[in-house]
């Protein structure tokens, strides 16, 4: 079949240009080449949604941070995936950097930013009692927020899915061509044929983009290395705590998680490759000690994880979100480097715009359904809401992740909603198990069973994160 | 909510040793909660031997030890709920589970804490470098192995000198796979000497000591990682930088004991053993709450864990007979060359055993128990290890005369 759209990469952005299209009467598959979807930036990022304080008046980013807030907020409830408006502050270090957030003020005034307000260094204190004695002045943008960038990637297409999107994983996109429509194929060599091509490759949407004949953008990728601590200490603030951005990005945060942990990070080092998403031992020392800048009392020792995520970002700094200039019906939705999650939404809307001017008609649906129900939710069931479900579901009741708390119930769904884990790292981000203080040691084990049962392959086929990442390699004694 | 004289949470080697003096004492209305589907807890995966020879007068393997307390368990008719998970317990001692058939409360006389611990993972150790498959804490691949039947691996490197890295380079090497090496941080193993010569020396596996891996290599999998050594002050030393080929990183770095259950219930922890601070009895501050076994404090030996969780169970009969008394407390602390003393608190009331870990390797040494300028206990060793855990007994007449914080300390002798 020819689709009418293809979209290629399954980040938060090409989810939610799915999940917008899925409200059209338009033939829709995405392409991403990995196992699951949220597999780059969108699940290694700070998970912030940004006030709008920093992008440049005037810039693709200034005008969609300002209203990508409200409608990410409004998606997040619609698809129940945990997001928090919690505020943030940009600290100032001492004079020399007052005059810096006077100009983020004003700066965020132009860009029709409300409620921000600049406090003393006693007054910030007083929303953060943590906060570093150094800290003279402080920026408050309530708007401010959190989200879990890679349940909220998962939840988009999810919700796509469920209205019609279809989704082809472990396609990797090696060469296109056009006849009278576009043929794109893969590295395992399948095509899949469409009328029009969205670019939402990430990292590798200049590659993408060269297919096309589009070379006048260049992709820089960028490494921002994390420390992920234990729940214990996801108390140190309550609110995003910034220090003064520089041109390499937004500087160390300390921020508390939706899931009640501590994130601090990230770096912003220029790597070779989008893929090169290695931690250093010179960049988790900086996230320590310029987080320890922010706030002394962070407990270092309860460091359960670092990741690095590579974000993808471009020369000029804003974001390229335009139809290729050789080809005919492409758009191409490149460097969306921060505030892109901040913007997923509204760039899928201005998405929908360019659309429109193109040969694209687009007809709404009857029955589009823009919720979804987040599997998550037994958790938050009082007692004797989760006594009655699970009379009706016993698997609910056997807890798998002991950390976490997270039930057989839980993971079988994860694996049988859209769009179902494949692998332990997609179970891990719909479920959370493996996510707690023994990072997968006691559930590990169990979740490889249930996999490999609900998969129907043998537990050596079960992978961490599909390809050649096998958990165990053979059976003994065979 | 139900009522029970006595919940055990956890079914593992303390659990049923405590729930079985419990009923011993004779309180028979005894509950052991267990999450797993069968008792003996990570019994079950040590299938090696080298259990029970000082509780038991015999060598036994994991199972087999369980299997004699599962039988003592059984043959008492103590009510076992499997596949069941504590989510809640409060200083009112009430315990929330939850199992298949929904949610249980039950209101207990008295709680035993008996959860065990968990192996720290990897994140702990801030190691760079890729996350690829093939890196497992020591006991989980133990558990694939010995459980359920998979190889992990063919080319390993096991990290930390723990017993249980040990004996996974023994169990590895016997199904086929190369150990490259086991690399240790300290500058000795904190394992059992017993395990340093049958798990590495006959099998020719190099111990690699003051040395630590700094970078895993590996997109899907793990290809290799890169070990160096460390300086005094535990820098790695660059120069010393070297890489092995490997598929497998399994990880024998600690254990930590799983109190989140204590620390909900309000019960102040221990910052040295990470355990719920205790008495003599095993009670915890919150009365009525006992804790023992690997959840009060990491055992080198399993014998010990049945001992120390049959004085919980005693203890937790005679409060639900209210046979206990209230009696002098003193407190303890520990001196020169000593890790930790346990129980933190003693009642000067008969013999009190006191258990403690040194803090680094000594040759022949002599412990002493104070209590201010008075001399309770003093007893030589041969030597003296952080990974064998030392019991010294003070006699109820030697107690008598206390009247201070009681001290334990260390020196060495010729």
């Amino acid at each position: 079949m020819v689709y009418d759209i293809l979209i290629i990469g399954g980040g938060v952005i090409g989810a939610m240009i799915a999940r917008e299209l899925s409200r059209y009467q338009l033939s829709v598959c995405l392409l991403e080449k990995e196992n699951d979807v949220a597999c780059g930036a969108s699940k290694a990022n700070s998970g912030i949604v940004h006030g709008g304080f920093d992008p440049e008046p005037g810039t693709l980013k200034a005008k969609l941070n300002t209203l990508g807030v409200p409608l990410l907020y409004r998606a997040a409830e619609q698809l129940q995936v945990p997001c928090i408006q919690n505020g943030s502050l940009v600290c100032a270090f001492g004079t020399e950097e007052e005059p810096e957030l006077e100009k983020l003020y004003l700066r965020g005034i132009a860009n029709g930013i409300r409620g921000m307000k600049i406090l003393s260094g006693d007054e910030a204190r007083l929303l953060e009692p943590n906060l570093s004695p150094a800290v003279t002045k402080a920026l408050h943008i309530p708007s401010a927020g959190i989200v879990s960038p890679y349940d909220l990637t998962i939840a988009a297409m999810g919700n796509a899915m469920d209205n019609g999107v279809e989704l082809l994983r472990n396609f990797q996109v090696t060469s296109i061509e056009k006849t009278t429509v576009y043929h794109v194929h893969s590295s395992l060599g399948q095509t899949v044929q469409g009328k029009g091509i969205i670019n939402c490759a990430g990292g590798y949407a200049d590659k993408i983009a060269a297919m096309f004949g589009d070379d006048h953008f260049s992709i820089i990728p960028r490494s921002g290395e994390y420390l992920l601590l234990d729940k214990a200490e996801g108390n140190q603030v309550r609110h995003t705590v910034f220090q003064i951005p520089s041109k390499e990005g937004k500087g160390i945060l300390v921020t508390p998680t939706v899931h009640e942990n501590l994130l601090v990070g990230p770096t912003a080092t220029a790597v070779a490759s989008p893929d090169a998403n290695q931690t250093t031992p010179d960049g988790l020392a900086q996230v320590q000690r310029l987080a320890a800048k922010s706030v002394p009392t962070v407990n270092f020792r309860q460091v359960i994880t670092s990741f690095a995520g590579v974000r993808a970002s471009e020369a000029k700094g804003d974001f390229i979100i335009e139809p290729s200039k050789k080809a005919s019906n492409v758009i191409h939705v490149a460097a969306i480097d921060s505030p892109g999650l901040t913007c997923c939404v509204s760039i899928a809307q201005y998405v929908m715009e360019l659309l429109r001017q193109l040969d694209f008609s687009l007809i709404e649906k009857e029955n589009w359904d823009p919720y979804r129900e987040n599997i998550r939710a037994f958790s938050q069931m009082s007692d004797e809401e989760k006594d009655a479900y699970i009379q009706k579901h016993p698997a609910y009741g056997k807890i798998v992740c002991r950390c976490e708390l997270i039930s057989e119930g839980e993971i079988r769904a994860a694996i049988r909603q859209n769009p179902g884990a494949l692998d332990m790292d997609g179970i891990k981000r719909r479920t959370r198990s493996g996510m707690g203080r023994c990072q997968g040691g006691f559930c590990g084990p169990y979740v490889m069973g249930i996999l490999s049962q609900e998969l129907g392959i043998p537990l050596e086929e079960v992978t961490k994160n599909g390809g050649e990442s096998r958990m165990v390699l053979e059976r003994i004694g065979e | 909510m139900q009522e029970h004289a006595i919940v055990v949470i956890g079914g593992g080697p303390a659990g049923m040793a405590a729930a079985v003096a419990a009923y011993d004492r004779g309180v028979t209305d005894v509950v052991i909660l267990d999450r797993e589907a069968h008792l003996g807890g990570i019994l079950q995966q040590c299938i090696h031997n080298g259990f029970g020879l000082h509780k038991l007068g015999q060598e036994l393997t994991g199972p087999e030890y369980a299997s004699v307390y599962e039988e003592m368990v059984a043959s008492r008719g103590i009510q076992v709920y499997h596949e069941t998970m504590v989510t809640g317990l409060t200083a009112e001692r009430i315990v929330t589970a939850q199992n298949r058939q929904g949610i249980l409360k039950i209101k207990a006389q008295a709680v035993i804490l008996a959860m065990g611990c968990r192996e720290r993972s990897r994140g702990a150790l801030n190691i760079y470098g890729n996350r690829p498959a093939g890196i497992y804490s020591a006991g989980t691949a133990q558990k694939l192995i010995n459980c359920q039947g998979y190889m992990v691996g063919k080319q390993v490197v096991i990290l930390g000198s723990g017993d249980i890295g040990l004996i996974m380079a023994r169990r590895m090497s016997l199904e086929g796979a190369k150990v490259e090496a086991v690399c240790e941080l300290m500058p000795y193993s904190g394992g059992l000497t017993r395990n340093i010569v049958q798990c590495l020396e006959d099998f020719d596996i190099p111990l690699y000591l003051r040395t630590t891996v700094v970078q895993i290599h590996g997109d899907k999998r793990v290809q290799g990682v890169t070990v160096a050594q460390v300086d005094e002050n535990r820098n790695v030393i660059e120069t010393t930088k070297l890489y092995i080929p490997c598929d497998t990183l399994l990880l024998s770095v600690g254990l930590i004991p799983e109190n989140e259950l204590t620390r909900g219930a309000g019960i102040p922890i221990d910052p040295i053993t990470g355990g719920a601070m205790v008495d003599e009895r095993c009670e915890t501050a919150v009365p009525g709450i006992f804790a023992c076994g690997n959840v009060l404090q990491v055992h080198d030996l399993v014998d010990y864990v049945s001992e120390e969780a049959e004085r919980a169970g005693a203890a937790a009969a005679e409060t639900v007979l209210s046979q206990s008394v209230c009696r002098e407390v003193l407190a303890t602390k520990a001196g020169f060359g000593v890790r930790y003393v346990l129980p933190q608190r003693i009642h000067k009331d008969g013999d009190v055993s006191l258990f403690l870990r040194v803090t680094q390797p000594f040759g022949k040494v002599r412990l002493t128990v104070t209590a201010g300028e008075k001399v309770l206990a003093s007893v030589k060793r041969i030597k003296a290890a952080p990974g064998e855990m030392e019991k010294i007994t003070l006699k109820a007449d030697a107690l008598a005369q206390a009247t201070d914080t009681v001290t334990v300390s260390l020196e060495e002798i010729k």
